[in-house]
């Protein structure tokens, strides 16, 4: 069996270089890979691609990676009322932003994982989205293009994993978890439990193992803002 | 009344989100909430909070039974491709034809965001804008074409304000409610389009 579990947060981001495209999982306060995140800001990945709902809560949640000055370009729907340093970070120039709306950045994402090149949509048709995409009529319909967003790397949070990868989430903390697994190269998660295959009966697994590809137990901190 | 019973119903952020808490008992809706959450029930009391179980809001919320959870890829396939009834966002401004602003005014510090609005404002049955009929300074936010950046187009079916339920029809805006105490041409100063109305608009039905 493929060793896919890593025996501290560190080894698990060890090969997140410079530069690198990052998928974050959360919404709303919950599922987001909060243990993940402090290693990598010890890490200190720089130049970072974030896509990910929202932008932190201050110190919470993403809102390190932009007060260490991580991150280089934001791919968002919706960064926060208190995201202070990636607001600031905006300001000054130091980050540049993609607004996308929520639904469509998880389907751009869904695209990347299922091997579509795009796909047309109604949303956003005559607002600020639409400018430079290409419009066309479907149905009746007016639309616009919009493309896949690819990933080098997903961090998420799961509830519990086996030791294949297979993943169950917590309530409402699946949320972007099981759309970002799907659609980066490599999807790191950490999770509060790890059991031995078989535990988890077939068809309660949300995130099937082929998704997962590095498994990290932290129990450190679960809510961040 | 604008929610029938059994409906299924994604209320967004600020007025919207009060709704809830004034439904009839004899009217049961199912609550769609865009982080993966169908059948979300009141909001959680002291000590039984759980912060995996929170609204779009982030506030702590609980269950009604038959509820479910699902990834956010299928909490907007469901408001994207008309699944849900009715829908009920907050607004900035509101155009006779339906046009919709509500993330972001013009000069405001900060990035904005969109959220889930422009994905539930292009595929819910039906669209409810729920706002204050003008801004705090006294400007019209019914309007004939809207100046702030867009949510959607045409996309409005209803508005209900402090003052008035109006209906967004082809032909304009039809007044169906007003307060108590206000006429139509006082109603009308502070709207910045239209407003016809069939004879003598009934007072608003308060439940």
């Amino acid at each position: 069996m493929q060793q896919k579990i890593h025996p501290t947060l560190e080894s698990a981001v060890a090969d997140i270089r410079d530069g690198a495209r990052i998928m974050f999982g959360g919404f709303g306060g919950a599922g987001f890979p909060n243990n993940l995140i402090q290693a990598l800001s010890k890490k200190g990945t720089k130049d970072i691609t974030a896509i990910s709902n929202n932008c932190g809560t201050r110190d919470g949640e993403l809102g390190l990676m932009f007060k260490n000055g991580q991150v280089r370009h934001v791919i968002a729907s919706f960064p926060g009322p208190h995201s202070n340093y990636f607001q600031e970070q905006l300001a000054a120039g130091k980050v540049t932003l993609e607004l996308v709306p929520q639904g469509i950045l998880c389907e751009r994402m869904r695209a990347a994982a299922a091997g579509l090149c795009g796909f047309y949509t109604t949303v956003g048709v005559g607002t600020e989205v639409a400018i430079g995409k290409e419009e066309r009529i479907i149905e009746g319909k007016r639309c616009i293009l919009e493309m896949p967003i690819h990933a080098d790397f997903a961090l998420i949070k799961a509830e519990t994993a086996d030791e294949l990868g297979n993943l169950t989430y917590r309530l409402a903390a699946r949320n972007f978890n099981p759309i970002m697994a799907m659609a980066a190269t490599t999807t790191i998660v950490e999770v509060e439990n790890i059991v031995p295959v078989g535990t988890i009966p077939p068809e309660h697994v949300v995130t099937p193992a082929i998704f997962v590809h590095r498994i990290v137990q932290a129990r450190g901190i679960r809510y961040a803002g | 009344m604008e929610l029938p019973d059994g409906a299924y119903v994604n209320l967004g952020w600020g007025i919207p989100n009060l709704i809830a808490d004034y439904l009839p008992k004899n009217v049961e809706v199912y609550f769609h909430s865009e982080n993966g959450i169908l059948g979300m029930g009141r909001r959680a009391r002291p000590g039984e909070e759980d912060y995996d179980l929170v609204d779009a809001m982030k506030v702590p919320v609980t269950l009604i039974p038959g509820a479910s959870f699902f990834h956010q890829a299928d909490a907007h396939l469901m408001t994207r491709g008309g699944h849900l009834d009715v829908a009920v966002l907050g607004g900035f401004q509101v155009s006779e034809k339906g046009d919709l602003a509500n993330w972001k005014i013009p000069g405001a510090k900060g990035s904005g965001g969109i959220g889930g609005a422009m994905d539930i404002a292009a595929g819910a049955k039906k669209l409810i804008v729920c706002m204050e009929h003008t801004t705090k300074e006294g400007a019209a936010k019914i309007v004939r074409q809207c100046t702030y950046p867009l949510t959607g187009l045409a996309c409005v079916d209803t508005i209900v304000t402090d003052l008035a339920v109006i209906d967004v029809k082809p032909e304009g805006l039809m007044l169906r409610e007003i307060a108590p105490g206000w006429s139509i041409e006082e109603l009308q100063k502070l709207t910045g389009a239209p407003l016809t109305s069939p004879g003598r608009a009934p007072e608003i039905k308060f439940i």
